[in-house]
């Protein structure tokens, strides 16, 4: 990897005041996707900010919800007993994601920038539209199985890897971030963005912008919510398809409804369509059958990704079934 | 591959490849730096810290290491190039394999995607520090018993993440395979499924995993232990 210059932070007023007189500086934390990337040189900070000593490692109660700090570890977030308890869908989705030794250092912000594992994108030999703006995208045309089925562009068809991000987008997270310029908030599904003609851009961070933390809302409809993952080996690898579901019952009806898929898209997709649809109608197979066809309505599979079009109905109903019924391992 | 007779010279062939390839790349990047830069690595003890380098303390098996590093070396590159802690292996380089597992501050890490100069003040534990003295830690001992390796190569990470992996069961950590939040596994029942699902992050080529989950099972005390296994249990203070 190309060296760099190291500085520890010792306030996120000092790392955003130090991110704003580099544009090529970079913040590190976990480093699991980082320091990973930068080995093979997809990334060449000129200086790395270390945000590890930074005060933002706690899990909070906000009113009825939770704010994670972005420092969190991922185990700490997967083992917290209120998360465990309010948003189930939470600790299984990052349970099944990466292995304990990657959980352990791997943190709540650092999880939203995991940039997508499209084998494409990480080797240098192929055109990559991500990595080099204009030269093409060779999974178009190539080995594109895990690829995307919703909202990708002719220049990328990556999907964003992330389980943990799924529930986060089913669940209306917020998004804290922080710049030398102050402070706003982010509604999760705004946070990623669609390939569209700058696939470069993974998210609507602006230059300079640190995470600080991501805010769980109040969520009674996810105490039964339940998380997916289907993938080529049973354990340790990214998804082709996942879906986070939260299914409430009233009355033997659906009151409320949350579902997302990772694997599908450039970000993770929430199917608000499809949420709407089954409010009111029984938690049955046939309802969730139809939710799931709703869902993929607008899939467009490229050469060698169609089976994921199945794979993602019969994985939404089964996840819904699973949640309808009380939750669990599904 | 025959052992070094003792650490020193090992760590001193060590220290003559690393400036020896330092020196070759300095020559192709900047010929006018080469006799300054291999002059002032041969004078200087480790702790002053040369172009691009910063001095880093460790703590690693309970010793103190200044060290004068780049801030882009691996913990990894650290253990085996700089201290001659070669038994973290590096097998994929990208936290893929397991083979470089270590503890930091009590939790299992990747020590090849870990950078080096972010570790200062934490308490790093390699699979060198696990044993007292000749004592083998109950982890390692079981994994002889059991027969947890065959080349060998996976078997630091793998034992490094087997002692955390009892930790985590005590603290009540949950794993993928975990049914109930609200009842979680304990070490005596801690089935064949939740040791696999907690040890995927590690990977074994000559796939002993057979081996490896009878040594964890062994630990948590869900079979008796052989008497030799038993006795360095004892030794070692440590009952499952």
């Amino acid at each position: 990897m190309k060296n760099f210059s190291y500085v520890r932070a010792t306030s996120v007023k000092e790392a955003v005041q130090q991110a704003s007189t580099d544009n090529n500086a970079m913040f590190i934390a976990g480093g699991t996707n980082l320091v990973d990337r930068m080995k093979v040189f997809l990334d060449e900070p000129s200086q790395l900010i270390d945000i590890t000593r930074l005060e933002m490692t706690r899990i909070e109660p906000t009113g009825e919800g939770l704010r994670l700090g972005a420092l969190v570890s991922n185990t700490a977030v997967a083992d917290h007993p209120e998360v465990r308890r309010s948003y189930p869908m939470l600790t299984r989705a990052i349970l099944l994601g990466a292995s304990q030794q990657i959980r352990n250092v791997a943190t709540v912000g650092g999880n939203l920038l995991q940039r997508t594992r499209c084998p494409y994108y990480y080797d240098t030999a192929f055109a990559c539209n991500k990595r080099e703006l204009d030269t093409g995208c060779a999974a178009l045309t190539g080995i594109n199985r895990i690829h995307a089925l919703l909202g990708a562009s002719d220049q990328c068809v990556a999907v964003h890897p992330s389980d943990m991000c799924v529930p986060l987008a089913a669940l209306d997270a917020i998004v804290e971030v922080e710049s030398s310029k102050g402070k706003r908030q982010i509604p999760f599904t705004d946070f990623h963005r669609l390939p569209g003609d700058a696939p470069q851009r993974d998210t609507t961070l602006e230059p300079g912008e640190l995470i600080t933390a991501v805010i769980l809302p109040p969520a009674p409809f996810a105490k039964s919510s339940v998380y997916l993952k289907l993938r080529d080996r049973d354990s340790y690898a990214f998804a082709l398809v996942s879906v986070a579901a939260a299914v409430e019952l009233a009355d033997n009806r659906i009151k409320t409804a949350r579902l997302a898929m990772g694997g599908m898209a450039h970000k993770p997709w929430r199917f608000t369509e499809a949420e709407s649809f089954l409010v009111g109608k029984a938690a049955n197979t046939e309802t969730f059958q139809q939710a799931a066809e709703l869902a993929l309505q607008g899939a467009k599979p490229l050469e060698y990704n169609g089976f994921k079009v199945e794979l993602a109905k019969r994985a939404i109903r089964r996840a819904l079934t699973v949640s309808a019924k009380g939750g669990g391992i599904v | 591959m025959h052992p070094p007779e003792n650490g020193k010279n090992h760590r001193a062939r060590r220290n003559f490849l690393g400036q020896a390839l330092t020196a070759a790349g300095a020559a192709i990047a900047a010929p006018s730096l080469l006799s300054q830069a291999t002059s002032a690595q041969s004078e200087k003890p480790a702790s002053i810290p040369g172009q691009g380098e910063i001095s880093v303390t460790l703590s690693i098996n309970d010793k103190q290491e200044t060290l004068a590093i780049e801030p882009r070396v691996t913990l990894l590159d650290t253990l085996r190039e700089r201290l001659g802690l070669t038994g973290s292996k590096k097998g994929c380089d990208h936290g893929q394999c397991g083979a470089c597992t270590v503890l930091v501050d009590g939790q299992r890490v990747y020590s090849c995607l870990a950078l080096a100069v972010m570790q200062e003040g934490k308490q790093i534990v390699t699979v060198e520090g696990l044993a007292k003295g000749d004592v083998l830690h109950p982890v390692q001992a079981a994994f002889i018993e059991n027969d947890g390796f065959q080349c060998g190569y996976c078997t630091p990470g793998q034992i490094c993440a087997s002692v955390a992996l009892v930790d985590e069961v005590k603290r009540g950590c949950a794993s993928a395979v975990t049914e109930d939040f609200d009842n979680l596994p304990q070490l005596t029942n801690l089935s064949e499924a939740e040791i696999k699902e907690r040890l995927s992050g590690n990977l074994c080529r000559c796939s002993a995993y057979n081996g490896i989950v009878a040594a964890v099972q062994q630990v948590t005390g869900q079979a008796p232990p052989s008497p030799a296994a038993a006795m360095f249990m004892q030794e070692a203070g440590v009952s499952a």
